[in-house]
């Protein structure tokens, strides 16, 4: 059972979903880092940008990767508007208020679609999503592989944003201090709501590389609520890195648990350590500021 | 004594519109109003009194209903010991989780996010075990008679929840009046100006979400009793905590009446869609997802301090054309 052949392309499985984990993490974690909001809505979002893919797929034959420029800018945009005209308006300077009013945001996505789209799941079909690559003793899919690299990416990409560009520079300075910011003359609204389109273009990204090895219906944000939710606390609410290596580390014990425990049983590991975290270590892994 | 003389003159109400009406569809309706009343009631004591917004209460709904039927299904135990059963294990399971989290100082958006993540665990594991029937879910035999807790009448499920929510209400209105109340909202409305007079907030916060699980475990209960089955989706999907916490933030968190306000305006609306638009899967969600982010961005005290939010945007515009600074951090009380 425990032999190499049998773990290695388990833990290789688990790294790759775990990188597109680490994707929808960032967004989230980015999110918090600024606004300090708890984006109930990142599940739902990413729901959305899930069914843009599958729209572009097989009503236009669009290729997901070829939706990159498409969904990305479009999630960006859905992000800044949200930020702009509800979630703002709506926060009263409240975190409970915003918690709310994401939850209701959240509620509102996932029914609409059901509206629209009704309870079927639905996959795409590309002309590689039975390719597999084989790896040593492992036989990974190459979305999957596609997905994991894709993710890498997208991640260095935003860190280089935080780190290098003005309006990286604008954003850590509002997380920081937003009444310093605000006097530098740094539009603060508009840093908010940057960082909000931000946070959802990472979930575009994280849909094109989904969408080819894994499949769409209304409800199929609420299993990555929990996940990102669990990773961005792992790793330090805020912190970049950390949402990197628990979006990574996530993955793997989603697919140990499910190794070992059997498909359901196996997703009790991430909730337990989403619950055993929050409780003794609620700063994460790589958290100063809790 | 006021608050007694209200729910007994509310309770006298309600009663009277269920013997002077026959029809099926008014007292379906009246019956699945003071439902979802006692699920938002049981969410208010513990997220409008106590100031800890659960996003998990289906947590203790799905306990409540899985007992209900297991006790009757596995031991044959009677409705009604079953459901003191199921009231005092979803009070437990309050307590546990209780004690993990206020142990630990989770506030805010970590709490809900815990309480979300235990009803997921549960779910998870109803559908992984086998007394809980995995992913089949349980069905209850269908035996009507009053000692079984099951009616031939609609009314009788009427009367029944209607005791819930009295149930529920008296407990409210012990929490406006009593010590214990009064602590829990000096805990929700500052955590350490509290403590330095000597309140236990650990064990008030304990308290309250005991009562607030039982009450919800009651929820569960009844809803075995109607409709004869339940299923991990059911129990411990965020549907049922979701039309909690939203009846209770529309109604007005913290509030007597509150949540049975906004458990009607729902149902109302609910049913006025249906009829405009028919039977759309999802289109009520839709309409409560809406109605919560309209209530929190226009009327943060909910429907019953719709008068005082009102007044207090104009109260306010004129008090921020007064100051000059502008750079005090802005924190509104409530």
């Amino acid at each position: 059972m425990l032999s190499f052949d049998v773990l290695f392309p388990s833990v290789l499985n688990g790294l790759t979903t775990g990188a597109v984990y680490a994707l929808v993490a960032l967004g989230l974690t980015l999110i918090y880092g600024v606004l300090h909001i708890v984006n109930f809505a990142h599940g739902a979002a990413l729901m959305v940008a899930l069914y843009a893919v599958w729209l572009l797929k097989t009503h236009l034959g669009i290729d997901p990767y070829l939706a990159l420029p498409i969904v990305v800018p479009g999630m960006f945009a859905l992000g800044y508007l949200l930020q702009r005209v509800v979630i703002n308006r709506a926060s009263h300077g409240k975190d409970e208020n915003i918690l709310l009013v994401t939850l209701g945001l959240s509620i509102v996505m996932e029914n609409l679609a059901l509206m629209a789209f009704k309870s079927d799941t639905r996959t795409i079909d590309t002309p590689y999503t039975l390719t597999t690559v084989a790896i040593g003793p492992a036989m990974i899919a190459l979305p999957k592989l596609i997905a994991f690299a894709g993710a890498l990416v997208a991640s260095a990409v935003l860190l280089w944003t935080v780190r290098r560009t003005d309006l990286g520079r604008a954003i850590r300075a509002v997380a920081k201090e937003k009444q310093g910011a605000r006097l530098m003359g740094i539009d603060v609204d508009h840093v908010y709501a940057m960082s909000f389109g931000i946070g959802l273009a990472c979930l575009g990204a994280a849909a094109c590389f989904l969408l080819p090895a894994y499949y769409v219906n209304p409800q199929v944000g609420g299993g990555f609520v929990l996940v990102a939710f669990t990773i961005v606390v792992l790793g330090g609410m805020g912190s970049f890195a950390g949402a990197l290596v628990g979006g990574l580390l996530i993955g793997v014990v989603e697919s140990l648990g499910g190794l070992f425990l059997g498909e359901s049983l196996g997703q009790i590991g991430i909730f337990a350590i989403f619950i055993a975290v929050l409780l003794f270590r609620p700063q994460g892994l790589f958290g100063a500021r809790a | 004594m006021r608050d007694a003389a209200a729910i007994l003159a509310f309770a006298l109400a309600v009663l009277g519109l269920a013997f002077t009406t026959d029809s099926g569809v008014a007292l379906t309706f009246l019956t699945m109003t003071l439902y979802a009343a006692l699920l938002a009631q049981a969410w208010n004591v513990l997220g409008g009194f106590g100031g800890q917004f659960s996003f998990g209460h289906a947590l203790f709904f799905g306990t409540g209903a899985y007992v209900q039927a297991i006790a009757q299904l596995t031991f044959g135990l009677n409705a009604w010991l079953a459901l003191a059963l199921a009231v005092a294990a979803a009070a437990m399971v309050g307590a546990l989780v209780g004690a993990l989290t206020f142990r630990y100082g989770l506030r805010g958006s970590y709490f809900a996010l815990v309480t979300l993540a235990f009803a997921e665990v549960f779910r998870i594991l109803a559908v992984s075990v086998d007394f809980t029937g995995g992913g089949v879910g349980l069905m209850v035999p269908l035996r009507e008679s009053a000692a079984n807790m099951q009616f031939g009448s609609r009314r009788g499920y009427l009367m029944l929840a209607l005791g819930f929510v009295v149930v529920a209400l008296a407990l409210t209105a012990w929490l406006r009046h009593s010590r214990f109340g009064a602590r829990l909202q000096a805990v929700r409305d500052n955590e350490d100006a509290a403590r330095a007079v000597g309140v236990d907030p650990f064990g008030i916060k304990l308290g309250a979400i005991v009562l607030s699980g039982g009450l919800m475990g009651a929820g569960g209960a009844f809803y075995v009793q109607v409709f004869q089955y339940i299923d991990p989706g059911i129990a411990f999907g965020p549907a049922t905590s979701v039309e909690a916490l939203v009846a209770a933030i529309v109604g007005g968190m913290g509030t007597l009446w509150g949540p049975v306000l906004g458990a009607l305006v729902l149902h109302v609306l609910a049913e006025t869609t249906r009829n405009l638009f028919g039977q759309l899967p999802g289109l009520n969600m839709v309409i409560y997802g809406t109605v919560l982010v309209l209530i929190v961005t226009f009327l943060p005290r909910g429907l019953s301090g719709a008068g005082r939010s009102v007044r207090d945007v104009f109260g306010k515009r004129t008090a921020a054309s007064a100051s000059t600074t502008g750079i005090a951090p802005g924190r509104r009380d409530d």
